[in-house]
Formats: structure tokens, sequence, C-alpha cells
């Protein structure tokens, strides 16, 4: 790097903006490609059913099902409520 | 019995048919029978990579269908007596590979050699699932750069899932992560994923790093596989990675930037 580039080099790091958006997106995908084919169909309905009553945006829920035990799996629903939706 | 080994990707253009003819070539450097074989239905590449382009007479579906035998199909590398080359066919035919045929060739080449590169197409389709499904090993050729990362990780998914010793509960496929036009300059300023960024988010064992490298496109314009140039950062490199896939414990060379002259500091360049 040239003494004049230092000077001009106040740009944000894009490598670990990489690295962060990365991160997320592939641990989404591994937990999708391990659960079952019906879970986004499931997790589609649960935000129909809930944008009945409440204006939600489609990142606001998330459905996982992850096996505890050979016997047992827990689905998980996570609901997001926007501030001022509450109640 | 051959060692089977895929050369996949997910991502088009990160080097794969570069890969697969540096590292074929660098086993028979090493002493080994090798052939490599170009699962590119419809895009074959691997004859000019390596040089020979013009001899193709007989092609891996030709052998498939019976119209041809191994003996009349495999291409003798004209530098290296025990390195040869299963070209892939023009055709337009996608199901032209099925999988009854390709075990059939591959069990057949099996008795002949102690290494069987397989080239894989890009993406995932039938053509990258043949290239994949009866491998003992994965080479996973990765850029420094998001979509490259994510479809390494979505061909990771799968090897542990779709091949034959996934099906058959077999040890699963051996896993090599290959990082191939790494830019030093650009990871030292900020704007190139690390190596260590790439092994943090794929957590398979590094296999080697090359570096982006103008030999690497004068060697293909020659069809001289660019290992072959042991002169370039490029050659070294796979030599390198050659090494440690069959076994030996090399240090990894061309991750920093070549220390530079104050002059040069200052006034760039």
């Amino acid at each position: 790097m040239s003494l004049l580039d230092y000077f001009r080099s106040s740009k944000k790091n894009t490598a670990s903006t990489a690295k962060e958006r990365l991160q997320i997106i592939v641990a989404h995908e591994r937990r999708r490609r391990t659960s079952p084919d019906y879970l986004p169909q499931l997790e589609r309905d649960i935000l129909e059913v809930i944008r009945k009553y409440v204006d939600i945006a489609d990142d606001q829920v998330s459905v996982t099902l992850e096996k505890s035990s050979d016997e047992l799996s827990v689905l998980e629903l996570n609901v997001t409520f926007p501030e001022d939706k509450r109640g | 019995m051959a060692k089977i080994i895929v050369v996949t990707s997910g991502k088009g253009g990160v080097g794969k048919t570069t890969t697969s003819a540096a590292i074929g070539t660098g086993l028979a450097l090493k002493g080994h029978k090798t052939v490599i074989v170009d699962f590119d239905i419809g895009l074959r590449n691997l004859d000019l990579i390596m040089g020979c382009e013009r001899r193709v007479v007989y092609d891996f579906v030709n052998v498939i269908n019976g119209e041809a035998n191994l003996k009349q199909a495999l291409i003798k590398d004209k530098r290296l007596d025990n390195l040869f080359i299963l070209p892939a066919s023009q055709t337009r035919d996608k199901d032209a590979l099925h999988k009854e045929g390709v075990e059939r060739v591959l069990n057949e080449l099996s008795d002949e050699f102690d290494f069987i590169i397989c080239d894989s197409p890009a993406g995932i389709e039938s053509g990258a699932m043949m290239a994949l499904y009866f491998a003992d090993e994965a080479i996973v050729v990765t850029n420094p750069e998001v979509s490259s990362v994510r479809d390494s990780d979505r061909i990771l998914g799968m090897l542990s899932s779709k091949s034959r010793r996934a099906e058959q509960g077999l040890p699963g496929i051996k896993e090599h992560l290959l990082l191939t036009r790494y830019n030093p300059e650009r990871v030292q300023k900020g704007e190139m994923l690390s190596v260590d960024d790439v092994n943090d988010i794929l957590a398979i064992k590094l296999l080697g790093v090359i570096p982006e490298s103008q030999a690497v496109l004068n060697a293909s314009n020659s069809g001289q596989p660019v290992i072959l140039d042991a002169d370039s950062d490029a050659g070294q490199a796979y030599l390198d990675t050659v090494s440690r896939l069959v076994g030996e414990t090399v240090p990894f060379r061309f991750l920093n930037v070549e220390k530079k002259g104050l002059l040069k500091r200052i006034f760039g360049g």
C-alpha cells in the first residue's frame, strides 16, 4: 500500500462484512438441509395465520425442528412482534 | 484398487478443471498411475487444458454406450507415461451418464490405475452428482468470495448425503478444501476473505492455497497443466498441494504479501 492509499483508506473493511453475511446464511442453510421438507410450507402457513391478526414481516417468524434425542424432536416457533403492534 | 477423488465446487469458473489437470499431473509426476475423467458432458474442456484436444477420438459416453472400449477412448499424455485422460463427450444429452454405466467404467479403470480424478461440472445437476457419487475423497475448490463459499458449503452437504458412501452407510468421503485465486495483498487490505475466514465457515481440512497468478492463464493458453511450470507461484503451490494429498507434511506458502522496499512502499507499485 502506498502512502497516498494510506490516507485514502477510510472505507469499511468489506472482507469482514462478507464473513458475517456468510456465517449467517450458511448456518441458516445447514439447518434447513437437515430439516424435513414440509418445514418451509409450515412456516408460511403459520405466517399467514398470524397475519390475520397482526401485520408482521416474513422474517419475523422462524420455525426450527431440532432433534434432541433419537425419540424426541422439538419444534421451536419464534415470532417477533413489532413494538407498536402488541396487545 | 484406485482411489477415486472428485474435484468439485458447485460454482463455475473457480478452477475445477485447472485443478484436476494440475493434481492429476502432479500425482503422475510422483509416480502414481493416474487418469483424469471429464464429467462435464456437453462442455468438454479438460482436453484443452491438458493440450490433447486434437487427439480425442472416442469419449466417456461412447465407452458407457459400448461404442468403444476404454483402451480406444483413453488418451495417453505426451509428457508423462503414467498419465491418461478420459474426455467428456460433446453430446447435448444430459442423461448420457447413468450410475450403472459410470460405475462399470470406474470399476474397469480402478483395476488399472492408482488414482482416478473426476473433474466435476459446475452446478448440482446429474453430471455433478455422478462425478461425486463414487468418490473416496473430494477436493472442494473455492474462491475467497461469498457466492463460491456458499456453493461450496452446499456441495459439502451433497457429499455427506448424496454419495454412495453416504447411501451405503460407509465411512464418509474425506473432504479437502482448496482455496484458489488467493490474493494476499487484497486480504491484507481487508478486501478479500482470508484463509482463516473461509476455514472458519466451511470447517474442513485445508489442502492447499493457490495464489492468483498469471501463470494459470499462460498455462491454459498453451495446453500445459500449470503444475509443470515449476518456476511459477501457482505451479509450486499445486506441487505442495499434491504432496499433502499423498500424506506429506508441507508448510503453506504464498499466504502473505512479499515484503516491499521502502521506496515502493512510499510511491506504491
